[in-house]
């Protein structure tokens, strides 16, 4: 044998060696200097399942929930596991046809893969829930979800709660990455401002899943896991049939009531009308039914509450001789001789009352609501000769008012409040080019001109007269349940005294507060029933307003307003009505802020008291033109839809009818619900009609 | 018992059957590892003979039985029936084509009873029987061409077969076989020659076209520069240069497209160009479109198996995850599992420790068995012990550099390691044929 190839063996060890040392270094780069490969595995193979937390519930003053948690259900299917299948019975159970039922599996099996479980259906209604149980043997692949849905047991208070919603791209980038996709969150109301609290704190769960994303069991026995904390209560000052009063005193009306507590500032009640049922925005039915609220002319998801403006009107008057009488430019004792009018700025301006004294003094012009006086009044204030220049009057005025809580946000605790308007020296100004005295705005002294207010404001202002001085920013929520000191730190803001017209001596407030209690006496609300033992303070006011009507500026029917508080000695309540076009104060406003005070200060009506609440809320008094806009703006959007699609399903019935079918907009959207959404897509492009599509991405 | 032959244990070499046993153990403790069920009685599982892991048990019996036959067989046998077994190998190889059974598409494999038989794989051991019995002959001159083609030829006709069988990875096996023919004195331009083909090829993938034939100019003309004197002299040596520069460029430039376009299946072009880490060059996409995910991205399996494998055994670390701990490899993110990819379960249960001594284990493996063979005086044996030492390291490396990313991804076990009867057997009787002779090593077989 040739040996000089021995030496050979040598350079196979070598080759052996050499391969050996370099997987060996591939090893070592890979399992101790690379870290990247551990992270991927853990993304691989560890899915951090987050267990929500049930959401907190809020109560209202006697502990009555007014908003809680239940189950609904969503059906879900495994595309995969739908095998040997009764599509036909299957189609009949679900209400839809087989196209449909394959265009879902599809776009399930498209979206989530056909091993995972995909929505069908989100939010089965409660007989399709049960037929489906029924039946759930027949069709393998398909399962019911809990999902946890808000019911509200009331009814009631849908503008104050808010409601909740998935989030969208922008919540999470203000989060900074807190909420990912599919979280709820609360989007409006009470829900929006006190989420931190509602939500509680989310717990993890590492579970393990396979190559396929099948969940196969918990990572290291559930070592990493944490537990989830139920979100916590909030009481509120709410009463909640106070509320449901409310709510329906408002029915087929336009405006709102507002009630506080004013030692506390706590709101008792807030309702806008029109309003809606809150349970209409949760479970199934609930993108039709936003789809009907969102295109209303009538806008029943807007909070007047907060968000209406209104002119003051006469409910003004108690606040302008507060000013008065602490500017020292009149006395108890002033007086006007009034006889119907106010000619003193150049032209005629009108008083409702003509007979002689009803002005004689403070007391008796305001209990019968006397203009002239009042003009008179704000014009004092704005010349006050102390000043020497109407600029420093107004600006003085302004003040006060802004100490009365008017032209600027209160900072209630729900969301997009609006701070409605007090007009300052430049907003003249600019209107007039500078040349402007206290007559060119002199129906400021009765809350018109370019004063506006909302409901808010004008039952706060209201608080602060029958307070003697001092109010509490307006707020819902009086204790948190189990309160950390991050929601101390966020109710404080509503707890600190505001003692802002404190300096204005207490005579000063008795004598209009015995104005306002004539008023209710012998004055403009002398002929709403009283209430037996209360003794009522109260102001009407009827404001005159415009709107553009088919693009005329139209002096549209009076707003009806009325404030009040109760008892005189001690407020409990303090109220402020507006319907709008209700025509005078004492008509509509009047008495349905009576009938609020004696809910709450009686805790029941009498049966009598019910037969006026069931007159009222029978009384329809949505301004008719509303009608004629909703059928003009439907046409509009049919005829955007026809363009679109040329489908003229939609602008049929207005091409051939010729009078405008009088029928309320919500009676005719409801009888053809199933085109609502159709409609709504021409002005939502974003929103999709489809409801395969599961509702909580919509933008609800 | 009394009437057993005294001289079976003596001269058997004893640590290589620890060695074997202790990396069947590893073994059927990493496909336990990696088949596992939670819940499952672990012994009654065991003994079942219905999980992989109790199959594993099984075949290891089988294969101890069988490899006590073969202590008990005369070392004569081996070399005396080599020629016989080659031919039966050749012959099974050959009827493959009309017996075989479709499964998985491989069309290797023919199916005995309830047992899947893969001829390509028990034909190592004939082509390494067959090739010490030709290098031992003693008419043999293994300097002369002719006897060095012929031994290529014994080892290249079965994995010119098994390539038939669409088996590229075990036709790479048999390649193994030329370091026994190194050892037995092939000119080492030889391996030279097959490494610089390998470096051109690697190159021509890394490489853009154009800049690697002026680089393979560049070096020409360096060449030139350098042997101008000689160049002077001799001008047949320009001559030479031309031509190796024209194979070269030709190679680049034709060769390696044509092999990948008409060799080459698509899998196959696909996991070649993941190992190097591009995605495969258009004129190579062949036919169907690579699938497109929804994002628009292309997806490769070849590139999903090996990146799943080296997160598995990236994510073990130093020490591990610990047996059973491995979510990756638990839970089916690595596919071929408990065969191809069976180190994955080492990597990420036992970190860069478990593997560090795992590979220490094979390495010592490889340098006893040179050891033994190098101490044999008879040529047969010799050879044989090469041969096993070369078909053992060709899966080994090859196996786990796929592992860890450095190989192409082609479907070889890792020895005594991987889950499977055919595997498992076929390395048994390797090593223990190998132990056998070495037993009677002071015999000189012919």
């Amino acid at each position: 044998m040739p040996v000089f190839n021995q030496s050979r063996s040598r350079i196979i060890r070598l080759i052996f060696l050499v391969s050996f040392v370099i997987i060996v270094a591939q090893l070592f780069r890979l399992q101790i200097i690379s870290g990247e490969y551990s992270k991927l595995a853990m993304n691989n193979a560890v899915f951090p399942k987050i267990v929500y937390p049930e959401r907190g519930i809020i109560y209202d003053r006697k502990g009555k929930a007014i908003l809680n948690n239940s189950i609904m259900f969503d059906l879900m299917v495994t595309p995969a596991e739908v095998k040997n299948f009764d599509t036909t019975s299957f189609c009949r159970l679900m209400e839809i046809d087989t196209a449909e039922f394959r265009k879902r599996i599809r776009d399930a099996a498209f979206k989530n893969t056909s091993v995972r479980p995909s929505v069908f259906e989100s939010l089965l209604t409660q007989q399709m829930q049960a037929r489906f149980e029924e039946n759930s043997w027949r069709f393998p692949g398909f399962a019911l979800v809990e999902r946890p849905v808000r019911v509200y047991p009331f009814n009631a208070a849908a503008h104050i709660l808010g409601y909740i919603g998935e989030v969208d791209p922008k919540d999470i980038e203000r989060s900074s990455g807190f909420y990912r996709m599919g979280d709820y969150t609360g989007k409006s109301g009470l829900e929006y401002t006190y989420e931190k609290v509602l939500m509680g704190q989310r717990g993890v769960q590492h579970i393990i899943k396979d190559n396929h994303n099948r969940l196969v069991g918990s990572y290291e026995n559930g070592l990493f896991d944490t537990a989830a904390i139920a979100g916590r209560g909030l009481r509120t000052y709410l009463d909640v049939e106070l509320q449901q009063l409310a709510e329906k005193l408002l029915t087929g009306k336009i405006g709102s009531v507002v009630a506080l507590e004013p030692k506390t500032g706590g709101i008792l009640a807030m309702a806008s009308g029109p309003g809606f049922d809150p349970n209409e925005l949760t479970g199934s039915d609930k993108q039709k039914n936003y789809a009907r609220l969102v295109l209303d002319v009538s806008k029943p998801l807007f909070n007047r509450a907060i968000k209406g403006q209104y002119p003051a009107g006469s409910t003004y008057k108690p606040i302008g001789a507060l000013i008065g009488l602490d500017e020292g430019v009149i006395t108890p004792q002033s007086g006007i001789a009034c006889t119907g009018a106010y000619y003193y700025c150049g032209r005629r301006y009108g008083c409702t009352e003509h007979w002689a004294g009803h002005a004689n003094n403070l007391r008796l012009a305001i209990a019968w609501s006397c203009n002239s006086f009042f003009y008179n009044t704000f014009r004092l204030t704005v010349d006050n000769p102390e000043y020497k220049n109407p600029r420093k009057g107004l600006t003085v005025w302004k003040n006060y008012m802004s100490a009365f809580g008017y032209g600027h946000r209160l900072g209630v605790d729900i969301p997009s409040e609006d701070g409605g308007n007090i007009p300052d020296t430049a907003q003249y100004d600019k209107e007039y080019r500078g040349s402007w005295n206290s007559c060119t705005m002199v129906t400021i002294g009765i809350g018109q001109d370019k004063m506006l207010a909302t409901p808010l404001q004008i039952a706060n202002g209201i608080s602060i007269v029958a307070n003697k001085g001092y109010y509490y920013v307006p707020h819902f929520v009086k204790t948190i349940d189990d309160e950390s000191p991050a929601d101390t730190a966020l109710l404080n803001k509503y707890r600190v005294k505001h003692e802002v017209l404190t300096h204005i001596p207490d005579s000063s407030y008795e004598t209009v507060i015995s104005g306002m209690q004539d008023v209710t006496i012998a004055g403009t609300a002398a002929r709403i029933p009283k209430i037996p033992g209360v003794n009522v303070c109260a102001k009407t006011g009827t404001a005159e307003n415009y709107g553009i009507i088919n693009g005329k500026r139209t002096q549209l029917k009076d707003h009806s307003l009325f404030v009040c508080f109760a008892p005189r000695e001690d407020p409990k309540i303090a109220v402020a009505v507006i319907i709008e076009n209700g025509g005078f104060g004492a008509t509509w406003a009047g008495p349905i802020a009576y009938l609020m005070m004696e809910k709450y200060l009686k805790d029941t009506l009498r049966a009598e008291r019910l037969k006026e609440v069931d007159r009222i809320a029978a009384a329809n008094l949505m301004p008719s033109f509303l009608k004629d806009l909703q059928r003009k703006e439907d046409s509009i959007r049919a005829f955007k839809w026809f363009e679109m699609r040329k489908d003229s399903s939609y602008i049929r019935k207005y091409i051939t009818m010729e009078k405008p079918e009088h029928s309320s907009p919500l009676s005719k959207n409801k009888r053809s619900g199933d085109k609502v959404p159709v409609l709504l897509a021409a002005v939502l492009p974003g929103e999709k009609r489809s409801t395969t599509t599961r509702p909580n991405t919509t933008a609800l | 018992m009394n009437q057993r032959n005294p001289t079976i244990s003596k001269g058997i070499d004893w640590s290589l059957v620890w060695i074997y046993l202790l990396l069947v153990a590893i073994g059927i403790m990493a496909v336990f590892g990696a088949t596992y069920k939670e819940g499952d009685p672990i012994v009654q599982s065991f003994i079942s003979f219905k999980t992989d892991y109790s199959k594993q048990l099984y075949f290891f019996v089988v294969a101890l039985v069988l490899g006590l036959f073969i202590l008990l067989t005369d070392s004569k046998f081996f070399s005396a029936t080599a020629n016989i077994w080659y031919a039966i190998g050749l012959v099974m190889l050959l009827l493959v084509f009309p017996l075989h059974s479709n499964v998985k598409g491989t069309e290797s494999i023919i199916r005995l009873g309830g047992f899947n038989f893969q001829p390509a794989e028990f034909c190592k051991i004939c082509v390494a029987l067959a090739l010490a019995k030709y290098l031992s002959r003693p008419e043999t001159d293994f300097s002369k061409t002719r006897s060095q083609l012929i031994a290529a030829a014994i080892v290249l006709v079965p994995a010119m077969l098994t390539i038939l069988q669409s088996e590229t990875g075990l036709a790479l096996v048999f390649f193994a076989f030329f370091l026994v023919m190194y050892r037995e004195g092939l000119p080492s331009g030889v391996l030279v020659i097959g490494f610089a083909t390998a470096a051109l090829v690697v190159a021509t993938l890394l490489l853009e076209k154009n800049t690697l034939a002026m680089i393979l100019t560049g070096l020409a003309l360096l060449v030139v520069f350098f042997m101008r004197r000689q160049l002077k002299r001799d001008k047949s040596i320009l001559f030479k240069i031309i031509l190796l520069w024209v194979i070269c460029v030709g190679i680049q430039r034709f060769g390696v497209p044509f092999f990948f376009k008409n060799v080459l299946a698509k899998h196959q072009v696909e996991r070649i160009y993941s190992t190097i880490g591009k995605d495969v060059p258009e004129e190579y996409l062949k036919g169907a479109t690579p699938t497109q995910t929804p994002s628009g991205k292309q997806t490769n399996t070849a590139d999903y198996n090996v990146k799943q494998s080296k997160i598995a055994i990236g994510s073990g670390g130093l020490f591990g995850k610990g047996l059973l701990k491995g979510t990756q490899t638990r839970y089916g993110f690595v596919p071929e599992q408990r065969t191809d990819f069976i180190f994955d379960t080492i990597g990420e249960g036992f970190g860069f420790v478990g593997s560090f001594v795992l590979l220490a284990i094979y390495l010592l493996l490889l340098f006893r068995i040179i050891t033994v063979a190098e101490r044999q005086r008879s040529v047969f044996s010799r050879c044989y012990a090469y041969g096993v030492a070369a078909v053992f390291f060709f899966h080994i490396g090859i196996n786990i550099a796929m592992t860890v990313g450095l190989a192409p991804v082609i479907g070889i076990t890792l020895p005594l390691v991987s889950y499977g009867g055919t595997s498992l057997i076929t390395f048994t009787i390797l090593l223990f044929i190998l132990i056998r002779l070495d037993a009677d090593r002071q015999m000189v077989l012919r």
